[in-house]
């Protein structure tokens, strides 16, 4: 695979405020790549500095082949979508779409009005072109927005958040869309998010970003299963983290945890490297298990007491406390048939897997 | 009852001597009194047989185009710089451009007078007084033209950037058609506040007067207040389809940005 997009020790001060540190990243041609944070991680900067409205404070970045430096937006190979859209109110939707290609004097206007078309219809608005722009509900105007930039068929696109404003129902069919256009047009797609299950739900690849540096680039499985700290492990979805003492044995470590007993752990399952002494071992509510009156398991079983119980309809998440480990470990079960409820205060058989754990430093 | 009655009297007190300037405007009598003797349109036939008044109008027409046109050029720099830019000290540097707009305008004109007659020795003309009226007119400008640059989306301008346009492509595809109804209302709004000034006129016009510098010297002689009502007549009238204009593009302005309407000049 080929590099579109290659950053190297970018760096971006605004004053004394140090917004990217460092970033060194490699975008393959053709992928889904999406920038995770939580707000003011420096995801919009990196995602405007590519675009060119930002320009780094120091580092390359190299956009198929060529340097960007000095480069002003409206001649680099990326079109954007825009969290608030930017549709051009005095314009209707055809008007909109075709903005880009206004430079193209090569183009007739027979065969602009033809893309335009093309566009509308990717997009699934054929016979909008008329509308006026502020007839638009909110998922008709992020249509316009990506019709508008794909007509273009930039090297890359960009998405700010493009989803935010949406409402739940409308963001999830907008996500299972994008993807498909991703597919359908082959453009190598930029995604800044907050929202980890929608970088999880969309990405290839996901670069996770905390105050201006990148602490993790894995696809959405390894970055779940496989997260390099406890900040990474915290911001995609749920874990549980429990103290424990840690021996490097050979090519991998043996641990005493809090609360579930001794493990050995292999080495790819301490993906920050392998602790010597306290560390800290993370496991996701999915992988320990309820054991119910009279089953048994053939894995490790540790014996503690509800302490509260969250009842979601289809799943069942529980709290359960452990002798000598301060904090409550959280686990959930799905609501099969023939399967109880448990209550507050009910004892608990947890059996858990020595392969889902994580190990980190502590 | 009561609040009715007052508001009553308030709309009187505020608009009854502007009716009674189209009333003698049309009374066929050189006394300014009650009762009407008549109705006639002597006093408009001799506005349009006085030479010296053309001029005047002339004058001042001129001199509140340019007015209109410097201050909203002005205008449209700070509000964009405004709305757009972080600098150093902008909030205290904006805020010093608005105050002409409460300063007396006599404090203004005997200032002004004193700086291009004894310090900068030069003649007093139309270009004296335009440059007055700039100064007093660009507040107002900003005021307008600041709502219309703020309201607008700063992305608009990036997303036309980021399709293929340069900076100054984008200002004229987008930012102007958007701000548009902003310029019009400002160089209506500027137009019409230099074609009325009079005190800082009075101060710094040459040997061509004004119109209301004009209408002034003829108030020494009491056979032409008749001719003087009629022209007061004409500029109600002017005035208020002017700033009735002006309005009504602010508001289609606001419509533009998908805003909601939050009061204004009018």
């Amino acid at each position: 695979m080929t590099d579109i997009i290659t950053l190297s020790g970018v760096q971006k001060f605004y004053g004394e405020y140090h917004a990217l540190r460092d970033i060194d990243l490699r975008i393959n041609e053709g992928e889904f790549f999406s920038l995770l944070g939580p707000s003011g991680c420096g995801k919009t900067t990196l995602l405007r500095t590519i675009a060119g409205f930002e320009s780094a404070s120091d580092g390359v970045l190299m956009l198929g082949g060529s340097d960007m430096a000095g480069v002003p937006p409206n001649k680099r190979p990326t079109n954007m979508v825009f969290q608030s859209y930017a549709i051009f109110p005095h314009l209707n939707v055809a008007e909109n779409v075709a903005f880009g290609l206004r430079k193209r004097t090569d183009l007739s206007k027979d065969a602009k009005q033809q893309l335009v078309d093309e566009a509308l219809d990717m997009v699934g608005l054929d016979g909008f072109g008329g509308r006026a722009a502020h007839a638009l509900s909110g998922g008709q105007r992020q249509r316009v927005a990506l019709a508008r930039a794909l007509i273009l068929k930039p090297k890359v696109l960009l998405l700010d958040e493009p989803l935010s404003a949406l409402d739940k129902k409308m963001r999830e069919q907008m996500q299972a869309e994008l993807r498909r256009l991703q597919r359908q047009v082959g453009i190598t797609f930029i995604l800044v998010t907050h929202d980890q299950e929608e970088a999880l739900i969309m990405s290839d690849r996901i670069a996770v970003m905390f105050e201006g540096r990148i602490a993790q680039v894995a696809d959405p499985q390894t970055l779940y299963r496989r997260p390099v700290n406890r900040q990474v492990a915290d911001f995609i979805g749920v874990m549980n983290f429990l103290p424990a003492t840690s021996k490097v044995v050979g090519d991998g470590v043996e641990v005493e945890i809090a609360g579930l007993g001794p493990a050995t752990i292999a080495s790819e399952q301490c993906p920050g490297g392998m602790p010597q002494g306290a560390a800290s071992v993370g496991i996701r509510p999915e992988m320990m298990t309820l054991l119910y009156d009279g089953q048994t398991s053939e894995s490790a079983v540790a014996e503690g007491t509800i302490s509260e119980r969250y009842y979601y309809g289809d799943m069942t998440y529980y709290e359960v406390a452990f002798d000598g480990v301060a904090e409550p470990v959280t686990l959930s079960m799905k609501n099969l048939v023939g399967r109880p409820v448990l209550e507050r205060g009910d004892a608990a058989r947890v059996s858990w897997d020595p392969r889902a754990l994580v190990v980190f430093e502590a | 009852m009561s609040l009715r009655g007052y508001a009553i009297a308030y709309l009187i007190f505020l608009y009854a001597p502007i009716f009674l300037l189209p009333l003698f405007a049309f009374n066929d009598s050189t006394i300014i009194a009650f009762p009407l003797s008549g109705f006639t349109t002597e006093w408009f036939v001799e506005l349009a047989e006085t030479p010296a008044l053309h001029d005047a109008v002339k004058n001042s027409l001129f001199i509140a185009s340019l007015t209109a046109i410097f201050s909203t050029l002005l205008g449209i720099c700070a509000a964009r710089a405004g709305a757009k830019y972080e600098f150093p000290a902008k909030r205290g540097i904006l805020g010093l451009i608005m105050v002409p707009l409460i300063l007396p305008e006599i404090i203004v004109g005997v200032s002004l007078l004193v700086v291009v007659v004894n310090l900068l020795d030069w003649p007093l003309s139309s270009w004296t007084v335009i440059g007055a009226h700039v100064l007093i007119c660009t507040p107002f400008s900003i005021a307008i033209l600041n709502g219309a640059f703020q309201n607008m989306d700063a992305s608009l301008e990036e997303a036309a950037q980021d399709l293929g346009e340069t900076p100054w492509s984008t200002f004229r595809l987008v930012t102007l058609p958007l701000v548009m109804p902003g310029i019009i209302s400002s160089l209506l709004i500027s137009f019409t506040i230099s074609l009325d000034e009079f005190i800082i006129a009075f101060f710094l016009t040459g040997a061509e007067p004004t119109m209301p510098v004009y209408i002034w010297g003829l108030l020494r002689f009491p056979q032409k207040l008749p001719a003087v009502m009629a022209l007061g007549t004409i500029l109600v009238v002017a005035s208020i389809i002017i700033l009735t204009i002006a309005e009504l593009m602010r508001r289609r302005g606001l419509k533009r940005a998908g805003l909601k309407d939050t009061g204004g000049f009018l």
